[in-house]
């Protein structure tokens, strides 16, 4: 069994790679698609052109985070067949649709209107131009929708029956099915993640330009934009993911437990562990910093409640502890220090400092990775927060798997990793480029690329001021 | 609706999704395999430009057909696909090479040979993959229970990668005739050069594969080759004929957009032959349509929604393609 373990896990790194790389692409191109909608928005009402311009400036990044973003989805869709096959056959009639109802009312509209949105500006008017660009911000949201709402399916599964071979098929309504119990949460939280994933990545590219040049008026607008929407997004998070984790505690309680490291029961009141290293040998937390009680306040709304530990759980659904423990205090701590440069933005703003203080400035620099991180641990911590489940309480991840051996996924995992660090790894370098291009006052679209990629030497680049290498703007 | 009636829908909707994949996909990637032969410069800028605003929404119509297989019809979808492993993550990280050339090639113009060269090694590994895995499908696949059975290597026989090498030169001609259809001067007299061989020697290999092909199953054999059922199925190939002379006129008079919809009749007619290789089977031999069909809620459910969607796809989809109608430049559109 040891040759079949080596497989499971193999194809367990294989889709938690494929899934983390992938999930950076939608957490910033649902925020971005939306930004863009709400640039062209305020374009064609004040006829502003900073705005145009930077439309047109995160249009670029827009696109190349996008093209990333679909390949890497087109392999999640064919790998739950590819490598966990079993996994397909027992909840495809149910997971199925949902999915096929992601393609059709999702993935067409996004892909559909994109090549207008990138390359259609001076093809079509400007309304039909933002209706482009708002089909494809709606198109991000409804296949995040529908998504969430199967992975939701996998967390808390509700309204179906087990057939004779093995299926679970659907007994309910689909309303009750798309609607199960965590989807709500889940959805809001994740969707509010992806905005504020895009409000600290705008945020630190703002900043950035700032501190090169405080009085460019891309990068003023860009870096407000963005403070707003830390200062009014991260508290709201907070308080969702909140809600999120009393709706875990509820149906999920073994994830909610690995959550707080608690090993053991409490029945007056439960510690808050801030910090300490799970030992799930000892079944303790060693080097805990806690504070008593406190969790109960927060599960549950009371000091003395009693909150059940992993003791209550059998060993083998028990999910491992050390990582989520962790994945969730990174996210929840990124998530706190987000608020803190919310809140600091927002006395920036009242002393009327906010493009004056390069000390904010330089921490919103420092926090723009901080949503792609913490929505990986997040994800971390809700995924590996499951197990040993595929579908909590239901079916075994070590059940799920397809029959493959163990060289064939070893090889193919060593081929994503390595295809995806050269080619995901070149486009983030290309975003970086981009973003670290100050933006200005008469930004080029996506289209005019091809111009400048075509028979300009470098020479009569060099000479155009900041088109250096010949490269795009 | 009869749950037997609501299966063969969805048997013709995901074959519907195969086929317009297929067709809108085929000359993306061909233009990917053909692109090494283009002039560095604005002839591949052009190439590039004629299908960069289109690519990404012909591709959904895999996944379409991928999601569809699952939803539809779920046991097919987990035997299927880890019985061509090895064929499916190779086309999978193809078009994941293909789908970033598009962007990284304006990105990093210093680069940019790097980045032809991804859009080509992707186009081919995905399009040749893409063949193996419909020869795999055809030639036959181990199945024990609700399972795959074979080994690792049971994909690979001569008839895949001639299936392979077919599907190469089939998205060829139809990135060709493309080009033929959406450009002018140099890069389109190249293209008319062109098509006229890749015509030829995609003729050569549905010859091949089409003689090849009864002698897989005993199936085959008896529905293709044995009376009465050969008055019906002679057509094909004399379909064939027609419209390959159809086509070859039409190059010789210079036609534009005639021969791509002439290469698209050819593989029109093939996929007709490939129905009626399979049907009722979604594993030929192994799994009819109804065996692996997913219950009737989940393809009422989906039935709704896909009679819905797709004809509001098809038409968003159309109008997005007339938008950039007309002859493509390199600097854009215009």
């Amino acid at each position: 069994m040891i040759e079949n373990d080596l497989a499971i896990n193999l194809a367990r790194a294989q889709f938690a790679f494929t899934i983390s790389f992938h999930f950076l692409f939608p957490a910033f191109t649902i925020g971005i698609a939306s930004y863009l909608a709400v640039l062209e928005g305020l374009w064609l009402k004040t006829d502003n052109g900073v705005y145009a311009n930077l439309y047109r400036y995160w249009l670029k990044i827009f696109a190349v985070v996008f093209a990333m973003g679909v390949v890497s989805g087109i392999v999640m869709s064919y790998q739950f067949g590819t490598n966990w096959s079993v996994f397909s056959d027992k909840a495809g009639p149910i997971i199925g649709p949902l999915m096929a109802y992601e393609v059709l009312t999702a993935f067409f509209l996004e892909a559909g209107f994109l090549g207008v949105m990138l390359f259609g500006i001076n093809k079509v008017g400007r309304k039909l131009h933002f209706v482009a660009t708002l089909a494809v911000a709606i198109g991000t949201f409804i296949s995040a929708f529908w998504i969430l709402s199967v992975n939701s399916w996998m967390q808390t599964p509700v309204g179906f029956a087990i057939n004779e071979v093995g299926q679970y098929v659907p007994a309910a309504g689909w309303w009750d099915i798309i609607w199960n119990p965590s989807f709500h949460y889940r959805l809001v939280h994740t969707v509010l993640a992806a905005y504020l994933t895009t409000a600290f990545a705008v945020g630190a590219v703002g900043a950035w330009h700032l501190l090169k040049d405080k009085t460019n008026p891309g990068a003023r607008k860009m870096f407000s934009m963005a403070m707003w929407m830390a200062a009014l997004v991260a508290p709201t998070q907070i308080f969702m993911g909140d809600l999120h984790g009393l709706n875990t505690l509820e149906h999920q309680p073994a994830k909610v437990m690995a959550m707080e490291g608690h090993y053991e029961s409490h029945p007056d009141g439960a510690p808050l562990i801030l910090f300490g290293i799970p030992n799930s040998k000892e079944k303790r937390v060693d080097y805990a910093i806690e504070i008593p009680k406190a969790s109960s306040l927060i599960l549950k709304h009371d000091l003395n409640a009693p909150l059940a530990g992993l003791d209550t759980i059998p060993d083998e659904d028990e999910p491992p502890v050390g990582i989520v423990f962790w994945s969730f205090r990174i996210m929840v701590g990124l998530g706190f220090a987000m608020l803190g440069i919310g809140l600091w933005s927002l006395l920036a703003r009242s002393r009327k400092k906010l493009y004056e203080w390069p000390l904010l400035h330089r921490a919103a620099l420092v926090m723009g990775p901080s949503g792609f991180i913490a929505v990986l641990a997040g994800w971390v911590t809700t995924e590996v927060g499951r197990q040993p489940f595929t579908i909590y309480g239901l079916l075994r991840t070590s059940e799920s798997a397809a029959p493959l051996d163990a060289p064939a996924v070893a090889a193919s995992l060593l081929a994503f990793v390595v295809v995806y660090f050269i080619v995901f790894g070149a486009g983030i370098v290309y975003i970086f480029k981009l973003a670290s291009k100050t933006p200005e006052a008469h930004e080029p679209t996506p289209d005019d690329a091809p111009i400048r990629s075509a028979g300009i030497t470098p020479a009569a680049a060099v000479l155009e001021g900041d088109h250096e290498e010949g490269a795009t703007t | 609706m009869s749950g037997t009636e609501l299966t063969v829908i969805w048997a013709g909707i995901i074959a519907f999704a195969v086929v317009v994949y297929v067709i809108m996909d085929g000359f993306d990637l061909g233009i990917g395999i053909l692109f090494p032969n283009f002039k560095v410069g604005t002839d591949r800028d052009t190439a590039m430009n004629s299908i960069a605003p289109v690519w990404d929404g012909n591709e959904t119509w895999l996944v379409l057909g991928g999601g569809g297989l699952l939803a539809a019809f779920p046991l097919a979808y987990a035997i299927i696909l880890p019985a061509l492993y090895a064929p499916l993550i190779a086309m999978l990280l193809g078009l994941v090479l293909r789908g970033v050339a598009f962007e990284f090639r304006w990105r990093d113009p210093s680069h940019r040979a790097r980045w032809d060269f991804a859009f080509t090694a992707g186009s081919v590994i995905a399009t040749f993959a893409q063949g193996i895995t419909l020869g795999a499908l055809l030639q036959g696949i181990t199945v024990e229970g609700r399972a795959y059975a074979g080994g690792w290597w049971e994909w690979l026989t001569p008839f895949s990668l001639l299936t392979g090498f077919a599907l190469l030169a089939g998205y060829a001609l139809l990135g060709c005739c493309w080009l033929i259809w959406k450009t002018e001067g140099p890069l389109q007299r190249q293209c008319y050069s062109y098509a006229g061989r890749l015509g030829i020697l995609l003729l050569i290999a549905i010859a091949i594969v089409s003689i090849a092909t009864p002698f897989l199953e005993e199936e085959y054999y008896s529905r293709w080759l044995a009376y009465p059922g050969i008055i019906a199925t002679a057509q094909i190939p004399l379909a064939t004929l027609v419209i390959s002379v159809l086509f070859f006129r039409s190059l010789s008079k210079r036609q534009e957009a005639a021969p791509f919809f002439y290469a698209l009749g050819l593989f029109g007619l093939c996929l007709v032959g490939l129905a009626v290789s399979m049907w009722p089977d979604v594993i030929p031999g192994r799994i009819t349509i109804w065996e692996a069909a997913a219950p009737y809620e989940s393809q009422m459910f989906m039935l709704i929604g896909a009679g819905i969607m797709v004809p509001v796809i098809l038409a968003y989809t159309a109008w997005a393609y007339w938008v950039f109608r007309g002859k493509v430049g390199s600097d854009g559109y215009h």
